[in-house]
């Protein structure tokens, strides 16, 4: 069940990617709506954060492209913002809050320019967003993990993009902070933009979500949430992987071939 | 060729001790090597040769004297301790690992220079030699240094042989070897006193910086050899013994060359060639394998190529020119003649004024690779949801892959199909 | 003071500044041994600078050796991505390989390289006033040395005025940096090529080891002191500073070498921070694991 929209805000085309010449994510096809707020579910390793990532443009694609608003990512990179995994940072590193909020504004910057009071302006706005503008200049290690998350919205929301790609956000976070993150996320979405989270609770994903998209290796569905979050696509999404598909990965990846015979052309 | 006899007779004492000094020393930190490469510390060795210059220095300033043991347990204390203070900076603040190391080795080394420089400004006569602890000096080698090296050596092998699997647990899986009661900290520690140990006799005979080397060099070379830690302790020892009796050989016939930095340099292009050339891991091989694969699928696109000809008309034993297949296909010229011939000789395809036909058996193979990617087709189309008109370049390189048996499941699977999502005719297995 | 000490203490500032600033980075990235082992790489590349240069003619030498770095860490890189040699062994390797090298070419080409053994690991910071640059006028200008240290620490620390962002970006967060269009290798082989060019440049004076103190022991001391990169940063540079002045009084009391006392102090710098930081020294996190381990944890 993969549902198709007219004018999307992403198009993925047929594509696949993989890790170490091992494929984790095949033939993904989907397109998304705008002003939405999209959940994309899967059981582990099922390529979520791959899907994020090669969105993004940081893994080598296999085949296939991505469209954001019709664009490739290069001409449209300061429309689209990136949250990645909490843990793929070092949270030791001398930086307060605001540093790491300002960071959003480091796209709009020239390569000589340093950012200025505007940038800090939005930084502090942003921060007061997300409610943390009492800890502003806290250093990030004293943060809870709950107050890290946040900040690293902060960084997103700094940025004033049109799509937000979120990696795992409510991971390892309080009920507060999710609650808050979730009405904001909402609030986003009433002001026109469209947020794409990666999520691994399928309880709240109902409320949370109106734009689901399932995968476990591969694309299983994709559609609004009430009528792609059914038990039988879900029996689908976790009922293990594919027997076919894994074995066949595991084949490319050890006699070292080629997962597609052209490189990928972007359109 | 007499200079080599000459060497290999050893009739020259000191030739002798040289030479075997260096084959024990090689030999046996390249043992206690494969460890701490295996337990991902092999930078600790480096901080360990470095710590050991002020344990020289402090052991010679407090004695007066160069009594070689004196030196050795001096050496040994601070090598010690080096370790000690890494694991302490990193367990008790937010300094990582790779710092701890870097500062360490060159806060120690400080120590020691300041202290060797002091001595060496002393006027002590007794100090001279000191200093072949910075760079080593295997050219050096006494007869009693030799009984020093062999002790240590039959020290380390024993105890990597005595306690061979409790060090290849701890070295693969430690958390699984405490769940089974083996002692850890205790064998953890037994494994780091060797490599001190190793480090301290090593540095006199190829200094401070290198020595590092004999420890991480032949391990990371014999890694790519084997697959069993037996082995690859054996063959990273036995590379060691040959490079240190090549260094040595090196500076009896140049005696102005430095032994130690020859044996690295031997044992380096050693890796070097390893990493490069090694069968099934080396990148030469990967890149080989990865030559056959393409002209493998090369040859399989051909033979395809003409089978969809023979298709169309229903006749697959009329012959085609090059221009006719690259018509249907675009194949690169020159690989697809190479890929011909090769077909011509394993008798699947053959050739005529015409151009090229199918022979029943390549007609065979061609059904097999048509049917293949047909299968694929289908079970993306079925299973993944991919859209029919996305299906095809994904099944065009996968069709090289497939195994028989995958190919038996799928057709399970699918329920034994007879049409592809095209609504073309899927070719039953002959 | 006299002008010998003062000429010692400024090259030793100068090689502390530039390292300590650059070693921040270092450290922030875990890359401290990368570091370490580009300080021993880029010895065949002085070797081979002085050959080919004929006379100590310092540009030239100061790039082609630095240069050399740049290729070490290119190496360990390869052997790592495409030979698929563990990370640290991949260091090890290169960078042992490299400096024997280095010791070999010195000692075929003994008659034609000023450089001897013991020059290349600690350097020999109190002949830097020896070596005066005299113009045609004959004016001294001091040590050329002192000179050709200023030149580097000028361009390090413009490459970290200039570029602070992409380096703390790319440091502290390469997926993001990624997303929003800085080029992480960029930075990364750019920053390499800095390391590379200071240890080039304190060669002569403090050597292959002890630049590697200079890099690693005042950015860790800084790190353990504060929370904020740009803190960071001048900390560090004045630790340095401050070891380079005690460490030349301290050798000479003692009589022996500059370089080896500087990293004393480094180390007691950093054993001082280590213990007593207010906020992440050995004594606080007692103090302050006892007053609130009893006290539930808040979000």
């Amino acid at each position: 069940m993969i549902q198709h929209v007219t004018d999307p805000v992403l198009e993925v085309h047929d594509l696949t990617v993989s890790y170490q010449r091992k494929p984790v994510l095949w033939d993904v096809d989907l397109t998304l709506p705008h002003k939405s707020l999209v959940g994309v579910i899967g059981p582990n390793g099922a390529g979520k954060s791959t899907l994020i990532k090669a969105i993004m443009g940081l893994l080598p694609l296999n085949s296939g492209y991505v469209q954001l608003f019709g664009k490739s990512l290069d001409e449209i990179r300061k429309k689209v913002s990136y949250v990645p995994q909490r843990e793929s940072v070092d949270w030791d590193f001398p930086a307060s809050a605001l540093d790491v909020a300002m960071m959003g504004t480091y796209g709009q910057l020239g390569l000589f320019s340093r950012p200025g009071a505007k940038q800090k302006q939005q930084a502090l706005e942003a921060l007061e967003k997300v409610g943390m503008q009492d800890f502003a200049n806290r250093q990030i290690s004293q943060l809870s993990g709950g107050q890290q998350q946040r900040v690293f919205l902060a960084r997103a929301l700094a940025q004033d993009a049109d799509l937000y790609l979120m990696d795992e956000p409510f991971a390892g976070v309080d009920i507060a902070t999710e609650t808050a993150i979730i009405e904001l996320l909402r609030q986003m979405r009433e002001a026109g933009k469209t947020v794409v989270v990666v999520h691994h609770d399928l309880q709240s994903a109902q409320d949370y979500f109106d734009w689901v998209i399932l995968l476990n290796m591969r694309l299983v569905a994709s559609g609004p949430t009430a009528e792609t979050l059914t038990p039988a696509l879900l029996e689908k999404t976790y009922g293990g992987r594919l027997t076919e598909l894994s074995r066949v990965s595991e084949l490319l990846h050890k006699k070292n071939f080629p997962i597609r015979e052209k490189k990928p052309v972007r359109p | 060729m007499n200079t080599l006899w000459e060497f290999l007779s050893m009739s020259d004492a000191n030739v002798r001790y040289v030479t075997l000094g260096s084959i024990l020393l090689a030999a046996s930190s390249a043992v206690v090597g494969c460890f701490t490469v295996l337990r991902k510390r092999a930078l600790v060795g480096d901080a360990v040769a470095h710590a050991v210059l002020p344990g020289v220095c402090l052991a010679f300033m407090l004695t007066g004297e160069k009594n070689q043991l004196i030196l050795l347990l001096g050496s040994f204390l601070t090598g010690w301790l080096s370790l000690v203070v890494i694991d302490f900076i990193t367990a008790k603040s937010r300094i990582k690992e790779d710092t701890a190391i870097g500062l360490v080795l060159s806060v120690f080394f400080g120590v020691g220079i300041l202290f060797l420089t002091s001595i060496q400004h002393s006027g002590n006569e007794n100090q001279s030699g000191l200093d072949k602890f910075l760079f080593g000096s295997a050219a050096a080698l006494v007869g009693q240094d030799l009984v020093t090296f062999g002790i240590v050596a039959v020290l380390l092998l024993l105890s990597v042989v005595l306690l061979y699997k409790e060090f290849k647990l701890i070295s693969f899986d430690v958390a699984y070897a405490r769940t089974i009661g083996l002692p850890v900290r205790g064998l953890e520690l037994l494994l780091t006193t060797l490599t001190v140990l190793a480090v301290v006799v090593g540095i006199q005979s190829v200094g401070v910086v290198l020595m590092s080397a004999m420890l991480i060099t032949p391990a990371a070379a014999a890694r790519f050899w084997t697959d069993r830690l037996g082995v690859m302790v054996v063959i990273a020892a036995a590379m060691s013994a040959f490079c240190g009796a090549a260094g040595a050989f090196v500076s009896y016939t140049a005696p102005a060359m430095p032994t130690g930095p020859w044996i690295v340099m031997l044992l380096s292009l050693l890796a070097i060639f390893s990493f490069v050339l090694a069968p099934k891991t080396g990148l030469a091989a990967r890149l080989l394998l990865q030559r056959k694969v393409r002209r493998q699928m090369m040859r399989e696109n051909i033979l395809k190529t003409l089978f969809l000809l023979g298709e169309a008309q229903d006749n697959y034993s009329h012959s085609y020119s090059n221009k006719q297949i690259r018509d249907r296909r675009e194949l690169p010229l020159l690989r697809m003649k190479e890929g011909l011939l090769v077909l011509r000789r394993q008798g699947l395809v053959t050739k005529s004024s015409q151009g090229w036909a199918l022979t029943d058996a390549g007609k065979k193979e061609a059904q097999r690779v048509v049917r293949l990617h047909r299968l694929w087709e289908l079970y993306l189309t079925q299973y993944l949801q991919v859209a029919s008109d996305h299906v095809h370049e994904d099944a065009e390189s996968i069709e090289h892959v497939l195994t028989p048996e995958l190919e038996r499941r799928l057709e399970e699977l699918l329920d034994y199909p007879t049409q592809d999502p095209h609504q073309t005719i899927i070719p039953q297995q002959p | 003071m006299n002008l010998d000490a003062f000429w010692i203490i400024m090259t030793g500032s100068l090689v502390a500044i530039s390292s300590g600033l650059l070693g921040c980075f270092l450290i922030l990235r875990r890359m401290a041994m990368v570091g370490d082992a580009i300080s021993h790489a880029v010895l065949p590349g002085i070797v081979l600078a002085f050959l080919f240069s004929g006379t100590r003619e310092v540009w030239s030498m100061l790039f082609g050796a630095a240069a050399l770095g740049v290729v070490c860490t290119f190496l360990i890189e390869f052997f790592h991505k495409k030979a698929r040699v563990p990370a640290d062994a991949s260091i090890g390797v290169t960078f042992t390989w490299l400096f024997a090298l280095g010791i070999i070419l010195i000692t075929v080409y003994a008659g034609q390289v000023d450089l001897d053994q013991d020059c290349v690991l600690y350097g020999e910071i109190a002949y830097v006033p020896l070596d005066t640059w005299i113009t045609e006028s004959g004016l001294s200008l001091g040590p050329r040395t002192v000179w050709m240290m200023a030149g580097v620490t000028l361009v390090i620390l413009a490459f970290i005025t200039l570029f602070y962002r992409q380096l703390y970006l790319t440091s502290f967060d390469p997926a993001f940096a990624a997303a929003i269009g800085i080029s992480t290798s960029l930075w990364y082989y750019l920053l390499m090529g800095a390391v590379s060019l200071t240890t080039v440049a304190s060669f002569e004076s403090v050597g292959a080891i002890l630049v590697v103190a200079l890099m690693v022991g005042p950015a860790a001391t800084a790190y353990l002191l504060t929370d904020q990169l740009k803190v960071m940063l001048i900390l560090s540079a004045v630790f340095g500073v401050v070891a380079s002045f005690a460490g030349y009084y301290l050798a000479l009391w003692l009589d022996g070498s500059v370089a080896g006392a500087i990293s004393v102090i480094i180390g007691l710098e950093f054993l001082l921070a280590f213990v007593f930081s207010p906020t992440h020294g050995l004594v606080s996190r007692r103090r302050h694991l006892v007053v609130t381990t009893p006290q539930p944890a808040s979000a």
